[in-house]
């Protein structure tokens, strides 16, 4: 069974769409590695597979083993981190080199001829192909397996849920991450997605306010485009943890569209930080690498943190 | 089953067809790889071999929809139908919706209706403030939500008894309530429906476009927004249209650019970097309606029910957006100042 040596599985869901559940599980799966964890990357969006964007990996192509499919590597394991393999994970705060775990992804986008094919599936077919991705794809050991799933709670989420309470064990699914935005439009159908987890009894591990602000980079005002504060009321209301809220950075984009390192002007100071500017730009390196560098890393270090300690009890 | 590197893809034009043909009434759940109880091939199948519905699905009769020709009696009073879509969720769908609808029901002389077929989270009654009411069951049919006097709802959130409520809903079901959208609800006469779907290319898009085939769609404007993540999505729901043969009256650019209200300073907050809507739009050879900025008023206009265009009419968001209802008019082949009376 292709989920047996899985520690923890942990969905990323929400009501709405655009919202953000891709980027944030790109950068939780991305702050999970840095942290030294092995992860897989799980995209079950099968009409709008957005995750081999995010990795910047659209052009791999999933390869076929005996008995299932090889998911796509998008960094194997660091030597430091194979040598700490099973100590104590480093802390990733100190600034110091060190290991990153694998990090690993399957996604329906990489099984497309052409990356703007129409996937026009009714539900059962949906659900066949689900079913498929938790039985058939060799993730190997991996401390964590994040699920990216689509906007709704409709066939995607009804066949994953089945298929997961039926094949996982209660200790390997950890729960659900739910990401909304601050704005009450958004609010309301994140709710529907929370009693949802409630009537199948997925545990929800936190909420995640994404898009919470935007700060000029010309003058470093603080707008609210899609509003402020209501991911931190609706959590409260459904008494639930709340995780953190996540500004938009326009520098995460670049880094995805662009692969470049995000730098900031001076005196951008995160955590007690002090930001990477222009001048000092280092050569590209790796997505992963390159993510250190993004404001929004010291935020995903602090909430991952948080997660790791509520799925461990 | 072992799993295959085939391309993992029905041809659309099989679940297009299969969709135009009338459902038998199974005994069990659909199996995986079910060909579709409405297809040429049900019962036959491969994954047909032991599933209850078998006997059932090869007999059955494959006519057309009995119920197709009722959908187009009840509509025929409608003039101009049109979908909103996207592949993507979360770039505006409803939103743009709303303002369509607020911008063809500024002249009093049009009567328009707003459709909601996102059944696991519609948006249309909260954007319209309307989001307490419920739906009143005449002799005729089911009667829309009146926001004003010219201006008709329908939703699935009227329907909820508690509005937080998640609708937990597979494929057949959804398809179900939709074509009773359609067939029940009494729209009346009509200048415009205009129609609000989820994303994705799934179950709600082949019905839509199955049950409002006969009684024709105008076409479909496209929403996105400028990022590639975004462009990506779209690609393949226009790629949908075309094979679905939806005319496609042109593709929307929202979320293009943010002026800090402070320094006036413009920031692309979802980057263009392929070149946004304008160039997927020449790309695929689809007109391009024009761009609308992000603007925090805009949220929050939905946020509390109003009209955004009743109420900021002066900003550039709004000027952007009556430039694109008049594009939508023109394409619709109405005279634009007929729909935006005022100016």
């Amino acid at each position: 069974m292709s989920l047996e040596n899985i520690k923890h599985i942990t969905l990323v869901l929400s009501g709405k769409g655009g919202v953000g559940k891709s980027s944030v599980t790109t950068q939780l799966a991305l702050t999970l590695s840095l942290q030294g964890y092995s992860v897989g990357v799980l995209d079950v969006d099968l009409t709008g597979p957005s995750i081999p964007r995010f990795f910047r990996i659209e052009s791999s192509k999933v390869r076929q083993a005996p008995g299932g499919w090889v998911p796509v590597p998008v960094h194997e394991a660091s030597k430091e981190s194979e040598e700490q393999n099973g100590n104590e994970h480093i802390d990733s705060t100190n600034g110091q080199s060190h290991g990153h775990g694998a990090l690993y992804c399957m996604s329906l986008g990489f099984l497309l001829a052409n990356r703007g094919d129409a996937v026009v599936w009714r539900g059962p077919k949906k659900t066949a192909m689900v079913r498929q991705f938790l039985s058939d794809v060799h993730w190997g050991a991996l401390d964590y397996l994040l699920i990216d799933t689509p906007p709704g709670t409709s066939d995607e989420h009804i066949s994953l849920v089945e298929t997961l309470l039926k094949q996982a064990t209660p200790a390997q699914l950890s729960g659900a991450v739910i990401v909304t935005t601050p704005q009450a439009i958004s609010i309301s159908d994140v709710k529907k997605e929370i009693n949802f987890c409630r009537k199948v009894g997925v545990k929800v591990l936190g909420v995640i306010e994404n898009m919470a602000g935007f700060v000029c980079p010309n003058c470093s005002e603080c707008s609210n485009i899609f509003s402020k504060g209501g991911g931190k009321v609706m959590a409260q209301e459904f008494d639930v943890p709340f995780l953190g809220s996540v500004p938009l950075d326009p520098m995460f984009s670049r880094l995805i569209e662009e692969g470049k390192r995000p730098f900031y002007p001076e005196g951008t100071v995160v955590d007690g930080k002090q930001m990477q500017t222009k001048d000092d730009l280092l050569e590209t390196g790796t997505l992963v690498q390159n993510y250190t560098a993004c404001s929004l890393f010291p935020l995903f270090d602090g909430m991952v943190k948080e997660l790791v300690k509520t799925i461990n009890g | 089953m072992a799993p295959s590197l085939e391309e993992p893809l029905q041809p659309v034009d099989d679940a297009l067809d299969a969709a135009l043909k009338k459902t038998p009434s199974l005994v069990a759940p659909q199996p995986e790889h079910c060909p579709g109880p409405e297809s040429q091939n049900a019962g036959k199948g491969d994954a047909c071999d032991g599933c209850p519905n078998q006997a059932i699905c090869a007999s059955a009769p494959k006519g057309p929809d009995p119920d197709i020709p009722l959908i187009t009696q009840r509509l025929a009073g409608i003039k101009h139908k049109i979908l909103v879509l996207s592949g993507k969720g979360g770039v505006g769908k409803s939103t743009f919706t709303t303002m369509l609808g607020h911008a063809f029901a500024s002249n009093a002389d049009n009567t328009v209706g707003i459709m909601d077929t996102d059944i696991c989270g519609p948006s249309i009654p909260k954007m319209m403030g309307v989001d307490d009411e419920t739906i009143h069951v005449t002799s005729t049919g089911w009667e829309p939500v009146w926001v004003s006097d010219n201006l008709g709802v329908m939703s699935v959130q009227f329907m909820l008894p508690n509005r937080d409520d998640a609708v937990i809903w597979r494929g057949p079901k959804k398809n179900g309530l939709i074509k009773q959208f359609l067939k029940d609800v009494e729209w009346g006469q009509l200048d415009y429906l205009v129609v609000d779907t989820p994303p994705g290319t799934s179950d709600e898009h082949l019905s839509v476009n199955t049950f409002l085939k006969e009684s024709g769609v105008d076409g479909a404007v496209v929403i996105t927004t400028p990022q590639e993540v975004s462009l990506l999505d779209v690609r393949k729901e226009i790629d949908f249209c075309r094979k679905a043969g939806i005319k496609i009256l042109g593709l929307v650019e929202n979320m293009s650019g943010f002026v800090c209200p402070k320094c006036t300073h413009q920031s692309e907050i979802f980057r263009a970097t392929t070149g946004g809507g304008k160039k997927l739009a020449a790309d695929m050879c689809i007109p391009f309606l024009g761009a609308v900025p992000l603007d925090p008023r805009i949220g929050m206009s939905c946020d509390y029910g109003e009209s955004f265009f009743d109420n900021f009419g002066d900003s550039p968001a709004c000027k952007a957006l009556k430039e694109v209802v008049r594009n939508v008019g023109k394409s619709i082949g109405v005279n634009p100042d007929e729909i935006l009376a005022d100016d």
